[in-house]
């Protein structure tokens, strides 16, 4: 991105400048990257209680079938997204990607049943991609960005006792749930997810009333803010992937290990096997596997290994196996954590490889993910 | 003596040997350090080369020489625990300590008044 461009603002900015945020571009952004406690305090924060994300960034878009039934909606969707859309019972989420004709990953997103229509949440960066492909190929749904909404991420174990205070309805839910609420008079859509590993909630609120619903959040003694920094290495260590990164249109779904995302309904012999781009190849890796494999990768020493280091079978770095996708230190974890791709021979966890950093080839280990246990309130 | 770079390190000079870190500055900058390398003693290093890597969550930094010199000694304790940096960067967390070739080089460095200048 060049100087001249002029950086969105989320309905939170003005709160982040408030709180101290270092802010930082990001998908087209001006975003919090930390605030003052750092990266690393805000990481453990959300782990031992809660944090409060703006991810208005995010591009929130409902699905709607002229028709108005919600199973027109969820052919549509299904058109491009190998996902049981149909199967999912109404306020309930679940996880897909859209693929294209190689069988890639164009981008991941969160989808929702709202009875009448489709709620989905697809990532900033592709958000105006994702809605074109979907007008271009949904004759009979109109597809709606919504321009007027924030989105606020409460992560952690305290999140529910948090969010209590505001809708105490909140404690019926389970993970994947989607529900209305009113907080603060403002017609909000709660879903219990998030990107953390954490139990959490994610909340759709009116653009107008989002820094009061942020202020007051924040005004519980277990709440505070955290920036995208966190958030990167929160997903990393709960094993989660991240667009651009760890997944793109190089990648496919199961190379991704993301194979538990595919319903039996779209698998082969399923009731809707197939029906989506890049079909053919996605059926047969379901069936015969791929050739590598995206792996948890645990450094032997104390040295982060960060992304797009090369991936050696031994320490000499004779045999080249692929490379790290993401890699950080995590603070959890107390050491450093990494995924990348390898080929299907070495990614039996336990596998040691060798990473080149700075000239040497540090030992790591194929790990299983995630690298913390997470706290979903199944 | 303390002299300063605009890379942001610091070096307090006494009979030909420098002891270097990073400023306060920086590591206020940098963030909570998790992970520190440092050179070997005995090392050759070049004004401007690479001395040591710094590692916050987000990002790795390389901390450059500040002078040319042989590394006398090193920090082990910042190794250890790398947050010694962030807690006490201008005492506690120094880096290495570099005899230097040309102790006149080090005339050529930033002052404390120049260097609160260059961050100010």
């Amino acid at each position: 991105m060049d100087d001249q461009t002029v950086l969105k603002k989320t309905p939170l900015h003005a709160l982040h400048l408030s709180l101290g945020a270092k802010m930082v571009p990001f998908a087209g952004y001006d975003m919090p990257v930390q605030y003052p406690a750092g990266v690393l305090k805000e990481h453990l924060y959300t782990r031992t209680d809660a944090g409060l994300f703006d991810v208005s960034h995010m591009g929130q878009v409902v699905v709607k079938a002229r028709s108005g039934t919600y199973a027109d909606a969820a052919m549509a969707l299904e058109s491009l997204v190998p996902v049981d859309i149909l199967g999912l019972k109404e306020g309930r989420q679940r996880y897909g990607f859209f693929t294209d004709e190689h069988g890639c990953i164009l981008d991941d997103l969160m989808i929702t049943n709202r009875g009448d229509h489709l709620f989905v949440v697809v990532n900033a960066a592709c958000k105006d991609t994702d809605v074109a492909h979907m007008k271009a190929h949904f004759s009979d749904c109109d597809v709606t960005l919504l321009e007027d909404r924030a989105l606020l991420a409460l992560q952690g174990p305290r999140a529910e006792a948090v969010l209590a205070e505001l809708w105490p309805d909140v404690v019926d839910m389970k993970f994947m749930d989607v529900c209305d609420a009113s907080l603060h008079d403002a017609a909000c859509i709660v879903s219990r997810s998030g990107y953390s590993g954490e139990d959490g909630f994610e909340i759709s609120v009116p653009a107008e009333n989002a820094e009061q619903i942020a202020r007051a959040l924040l005004e519980d003694l277990h709440c505070m803010p955290i920036g995208l920094g966190a958030r990167d290495s929160l997903r990393l260590e709960a094993g989660l992937c991240l667009y651009g990164n760890d997944i793109d249109t190089t990648t496919s779904p199961i190379e991704a290990s993301l194979e538990w995302a595919i319903q039996k309904a779209r698998r082969p012999g399923g009731e809707r096997a197939g029906g989506f781009p890049g079909a053919r190849r996605i059926l047969d890796e379901l069936t015969n596997g791929t050739s590598r494999r995206r792996v948890g990768l645990k450094p032997q020493g104390k040295a982060p290994v960060r992304s797009h280091a090369r991936l050696f079978a031994d320490s000499e770095g004779k045999t080249e196996l692929g490379e790290v996708t993401s890699g950080t230190f995590g603070p959890s974890v107390e050491g450093p954590v990494a995924m990348g791709y390898v080929p299907a021979q070495y990614a039996e966890p336990g596998t040691q490889i060798f990473a080149e950093i700075r000239g040497k080839y540090l030992p790591m280990t194929v790990a299983r993910l995630p690298f913390i246990t997470p706290t979903y309130k199944r | 003596m303390l002299k300063f770079t605009a890379e942001h390190e610091w070096l307090k000079l006494e009979n030909g040997v420098a002891t270097v870190g990073i400023t306060s500055h920086a590591a206020e900058q940098l963030g909570d350090l998790v992970f520190v390398e440092l050179p070997e003693v005995g090392a050759e290093l070049t004004k401007d080369g690479n001395a040591a890597t710094v590692e916050s969550v987000k990002a790795a930094s390389d901390v450059y020489c500040p002078l040319d010199g042989e590394v006398a000694e090193v920090n082990q304790a910042i190794v250890d625990d790398p947050s010694i940096v962030n807690s006490d960067p201008q005492g506690a967390g120094w880096f290495f300590k570099l005899k230097l070739k040309n102790a006149s080089d080090a005339d050529a460095l930033l002052d404390e008044a120049a260097y609160k200048d260059l961050i100010a």
